[in-house]
């Protein structure tokens, strides 16, 4: 069996800064991307993949692994990064982000990337096939987990909640859905355009077990993911509250930065803040 | 006296059959499993089944999630909502990964009868044969919807397969080989070729009967998938009769007949004629008199045959 590494906090944190890094580069290079919804994001990947998570980089499809969804598919440079640095593919590969032939497509795609499980980028409909996964781990009486990442702008697809009272039918305990509740959508605030709120009173509506968190407090994200575990009968949601743009003080919480690349000179300045 | 039976009652009895066999084989469907006669199933495998009741995008991708881990995931439910409602979730999450899932969507056409128009699917097989590497498979009978789910399971990726409410007769044999994408004529004639799928093959066989009283032989093949469809079959016929009529109980636009004259007219163009629903909706009633309605009757097919042989070339 392979276990996740296991890493302090400190080095959690320099990890997460690494890959924040990456995202700015990419997203520059690329020219095109959603930076926001990626930064928001980070903290909860990496304290997932490197300190939660049981997979083999090298062994992408190890039938025993936990899995991991990333239903909102336009935060995938973030998961790209991650994916990168735990070694399911090159660091180069990073560059080519969003490009003819890349095998980094500009929404998820699970036929061409190493640790990619589902091809997604239209939201909604992470969470079903989560609990497709756990419905397939608890036939085969295996133990791994599987874990979806969502929106709260994506809380406003119906598809959502007909997974959220499924998963509670099922009892499937062995999934957990996490939302990067950063508190913006495309075209505003969630709670101008769509209000998704209160999100943890709707999820112990649907019979879920809720925990809320900082998102970017690792000690956290880490003892919710470990609470999760613990919870029998009954699937998890950890309702973590984030800041879009996280890390790059032009970029947080502004609206504009959720499908916009920056330029070179932003990039800069964004690199000099990351350090 | 030929033989009535509901291609949905064979797909129960196929899939009971083949669960004992295949331990990956798993089931959902979405609070119609009565009709859809995947309750079979469900009474004798209950822990590979998967009532996930009226929420059928969720189903379409709890069963993509299940095909990730290596089950052969079976979805079903009535055709206008497994692939009307969950139409984006079959692209985005089933075609584009690739994934195993075989739909099987039952209520299919006006021969649904009573329940009227918001339940006719007439649109599914264009719906499903425009996603790319989908396969799409509507077989005639009962005997030949037992061989198609077979063939689904074997099959690797995602297909659709389309079955109807009402009983059909059966006139394909057991013996008769079944692969997909090869159709078969079912007979053999000089003047005119009647391309068929589903329930309309019956009704182009009875045309055809008709037509030779009156010293027109046709063909009649029975083109069970029309996607990936069998252009080998399409030409050499063409080449033979010089004219071609096709018959679906289906929209004209992008099923079966456009399908075929697709082929046709980039391989060897022949005079065209279709039999399908033009433009309309259905609306509640018994299926025969829905048929004469919406003139998917033989004596529409007979007609049709007589403006495709007027019109070749002299």
């Amino acid at each position: 069996m392979i276990k996740s590494q296991c890493l302090d906090i400190k080095s959690l944190e320099e990890r997460a800064m690494v890959i924040r890094r990456h995202v700015v580069r990419m997203l520059a290079k690329a020219g095109s991307g959603h930076p926001g919804s990626s930064l928001s994001t980070v903290d909860l990947l990496v304290a997932l993949f490197y300190n939660k998570l049981r997979h083999n980089p090298q062994q992408p499809a190890w039938p025993d692994r936990d899995r991991f969804v990333l239903s909102k598919g336009h935060a995938c440079p973030a998961l790209y990064a991650v994916l990168a640095e735990n070694g399911y593919f090159g660091v180069d590969k990073l560059d080519t982000l969003r490009q003819f032939g890349s095998i980094l497509q500009g929404h998820p795609s699970m036929k061409i990337t190493p640790g990619i499980e589902i091809s997604g980028g239209s939201l909604g409909q992470g969470l079903s096939v989560g609990l497709g996964i756990a419905l397939a781990g608890k036939l085969d009486k295996k133990d791994y987990r599987t874990y979806v990442m969502l929106g709260d702008g994506e809380l406003a697809e119906g598809q959502v909640w007909e997974a959220a009272m499924a998963a509670s039918h099922y009892k499937a305990d062995n999934l957990c859905a996490i939302i990067d509740q950063n508190g913006l959508q495309i075209d505003g605030f969630i709670h101008e355009i769509m209000s998704s709120y209160p999100i943890p009173d709707k999820w112990r509506g649907f019979g879920w077990h809720v925990i809320e968190i900082d998102g970017h407090n690792y000690k956290a994200i880490l003892s919710a993911y470990d609470e999760a575990e613990k919870i029998k009968g009954k699937p998890t949601v950890i309702v973590a509250k984030t800041i879009k743009g996280k890390g790059v003080s032009f970029m947080e919480n502004q609206v504009d930065w959720h499908g916009k690349s920056p330029s070179k000179e932003e990039a800069e300045r964004a690199l000099a803040e990351l350090k | 006296m030929t033989e009535m039976i509901a291609t949905r009652q064979a797909y129960g009895d196929a899939l009971v059959e083949l669960g004992e066999k295949n331990k990956d084989i798993v089931v959902l469907d979405a609070d119609l499993s009565k009709s859809t006669t995947t309750a079979k199933f469900g009474k004798k495998f209950p822990e590979r089944f998967f009532n996930m009741g009226v929420a059928e995008a969720n189903m379409m991708n709890t069963a993509a999630g299940l095909a990730t881990c290596g089950k052969i995931a079976f979805v079903s439910s009535f055709s206008i909502f497994a692939t009307g409602r969950a139409w984006e979730q079959i692209r985005n999450t089933i075609c584009y990964s690739g994934l195993n899932v075989k739909i099987v969507a039952t209520h299919s056409g006006v021969s649904v009868g009573p329940d009227g128009a918001s339940h006719q699917c007439i649109e599914d097989i264009s719906l499903m044969k425009t996603i790319p590497t989908m396969t799409v498979v509507e077989p005639c009978d009962a005997v030949e919807t037992r061989k198609s789910i077979l063939a689904a399971v074997a099959h690797k990726g995602p297909i659709y397969i389309r079955l109807g409410r009402a009983a059909v007769p059966v006139i394909t044999k057991k013996e008769d080989p079944f692969s997909i994408g090869k159709a078969s004529a079912l007979r053999n004639g000089k003047d005119v070729a009647i391309v068929a799928c589903g329930a309309l093959v019956a009704n182009a066989l009875t045309a055809a009967d008709m037509l030779s009283k009156e010293g027109i032989e046709a063909t009649v093949v029975n083109m069970h998938t029309i996607k990936p469809i069998d252009r080998e079959i399409l030409v050499k016929v063409a080449k033979q009769v010089n004219a071609v009529v096709t018959a679906e109980q289906h929209v004209l636009d992008g099923g079966l007949g456009s399908a075929v004259a697709t082929v046709l007219s980039g391989n060897y163009p022949v005079p065209v004629e279709m039999i399908g629903i033009d433009n309309r909706f259905g609306q509640s009633g018994e299926p025969d008199l829905l048929f004469k309605e919406y003139h998917l009757l033989p004596e529409d097919i007979v007609l049709a045959a007589k403006r495709a042989v007027g019109r070749k070339k002299k």
